[in-house]
């Protein structure tokens, strides 16, 4: 079996991340590692939640060494954690700051500032065929759908998303404002560090005034990983920023006019990443240039009906996509919109059917369905709307029960109590009625 | 800068900052229905508001256009400030500069 080394084209004395306190090697990352690999329960699986990229990192690695698998969930809620527990028996917690874990055993991160990076003399591989990590979507089913990452197909992944973005040539310092865990922090900080020859920032930066000052305390050239979501709130806050050299967004559609804004602020050329957690990053696009999506190096994409599928490169087996595109003859793409079913608020995504099934699964409940609103002009972000049928149950009680099941970005706001949902005769709900029963139950606050 | 930040400075404060996040939010409530004691994130009892971190940043755009200055975690819990209306308005209340 073929082994790849953990890092691509890095010396144990490089620097890998950026902390209040400076610069932290390879060879001391690697030493932490290993402590904290002797530190960790026995048992198959982590569930590693450190909300600091760089601990997150030092976690990944020793679960590597001692023979653990990453799980990556797309939320931490009671749901989610208890279905854990059961499906992967044994799984240890790994946190850095309050985490509810309900029945799984948790490690807090231990300060590992006392190993001695001087025992760390040869950079580790591992077999291609490992099983690195598994990240969850949030399938239409209400399973969570469980995607296999192996350490051969990480490998491609972190070196295709480098490729694809110049940063081979010139590593960047990163600064990410997505957490590492799920799928696009994970490949755009993590896996470019790793082997795209980056370095990161160990913060997750959340206000505007605290990137900047993350950006600040790392070098140029600097990279700044974001969604439209964090980048709006950047530019609306209209501080000073330090020199920018490259920007990048996923999780949501960018408009051309934040893209345009975006590169005129920062003097600095944006790109946008388009993938999914099943298939990884697959293609990257300028977004000012209009320009059509350009696969990522050996990723290819094929159609049936107008069902498209991504395979090839650092794509694990056959995926089908939740988008609809047009394919050209060059390779290149573009999306015409996704399906309709699949919900992106703020660059989380879920499915109706999803939501749906998890509403109509608490106690009390009788029929319910969740809606997204025809965007409201003015507002930023458009929330979903829920009706429900549940004559015993009181408001509170209801979304208290759909916070246990459900990310709160996706709670209803607001959530409607009715008599009956305007159910046609074939047992659908038409857009058109809930759009008009939104209005009318509005109307009558 | 006020001058001191006295209990009576906050609580005069409160229904004003009750009303930025009910306005920033388009939320359906009036500002006396924000307990200022109460989470303002859903803490899973019911009592809370419910907000989430798309929310914050929404709201932190807001205060820092009205009272002039950029809230900041320095790598401590984001949302800390905005445990409720009363550490959110005190926050305010002690770094505005307009």
């Amino acid at each position: 079996m073929q082994r790849h080394a953990l890092f691509t084209g890095r010396q144990l004395d490089d620097v890998l991340a950026w902390q209040a306190g400076g610069a932290i090697s390879i060879r001391q990352f690697l030493a932490e590692a290993q402590a904290l690999a002797e530190q960790l329960p026995p048992g198959d699986w982590l569930l590693n939640v450190c909300q600091d990229r760089y601990r997150f990192a030092v976690g990944f690695v020793a679960g590597l060494l001692c023979g653990k698998t990453s799980l990556q969930p797309a939320s931490q809620s009671a749901e989610t954690l208890a279905q854990i527990a059961i499906d992967y028996p044994g799984t240890t917690g790994l946190c850095d700051g309050e985490f509810a874990a309900g029945a799984l055993p948790c490690l807090h991160f231990p300060d590992l500032s006392a190993v001695d990076r001087r025992k760390v003399t040869k950079m580790p591989d591992f077999p291609s065929d490992t099983l690195a990590a598994i990240l969850f979507t949030s399938g239409s089913t209400g399973l969570p759908q469980a995607q296999r990452k192996t350490w051969g197909k990480l490998v491609r992944n972190g070196q295709a998303g480098a490729q694809a973005l110049g940063l081979l040539e010139r590593p960047h310092a990163i600064v990410g404002t997505v957490p590492v865990q799920h799928s696009y922090g994970f490949e755009s900080t993590f896996l470019l560090a790793l082997h795209g020859g980056c370095t990161f920032w160990a913060g997750k930066p959340f206000y505007p005034q605290d990137i900047a000052a993350a950006l600040a305390a790392v070098p140029q050239p600097r990279l700044l990983v974001s969604t439209p979501f964090h980048l709006s709130a950047l530019l609306a806050a209209q501080i000073e920023l330090p020199p920018l050299d490259l920007l990048l967004s996923a999780t949501a559609p960018l408009s051309g006019e934040l893209a345009a804004q975006a590169e005129q602020r920062c003097a600095a050329p944006l790109y946008e990443i388009y993938g999914s957690t099943e298939s990884g990053q697959l293609a990257s696009r300028r977004t000012v240039t209009g320009e059509h999506w350009q696969p990522l190096a050996g990723v290819q994409l094929d159609q049936e009906d107008d069902s498209t599928w991504a395979s090839g490169g650092h794509v694990e087996g056959r995926v089908p996509l939740g988008d609809l595109i047009a394919l050209r003859d060059n390779g290149q793409f573009s999306l015409l919109g996704r399906h309709a079913d699949l919900i992106n608020i703020a660059g989380k995504r879920t499915s109706l059917a999803w939501l749906n099934h998890q509403i109509s699964a608490i106690p009390g409940v009788l029929d319910a369905t969740f809606f997204l609103p025809d965007e409201a002009p003015g507002a930023s972000i458009t929330r979903l709307a829920a009706f429900v049928v549940a004559p015993t149950l009181e408001s509170r009680q209801l979304l208290a029960a759909l916070r246990q099941r459900i990310d709160p970005v996706f709670l209803p706001r607001p959530l409607r109590f009715v008599d009956a949902l305007p159910r046609n005769p074939t047992g659908k709900l038409p857009r058109q009625s809930l759009q008009a029963l939104l209005h009318r139950t509005t109307d009558h606050d | 800068m006020p001058a001191a930040i006295t209990p009576e400075v906050i609580d005069q404060l409160l229904p004003e900052i009750a009303e930025l996040i009910i306005s920033a939010l388009n939320l359906e409530m009036s500002p006396a229905e924000i307990a200022a004691d109460a989470p303002l994130f859903g803490d899973g009892e019911g009592d809370g508001l419910g907000l989430d971190s798309i929310d914050v940043l929404e709201i932190a755009l807001v205060v820092s256009k009205r009272y002039g200055f950029q809230l900041r975690s320095d790598n401590e819990d984001n949302v800390r400030i905005f445990t409720s209306l009363r550490s959110l308005t005190e926050h305010i209340a002690s770094q505005r500069t307009q």
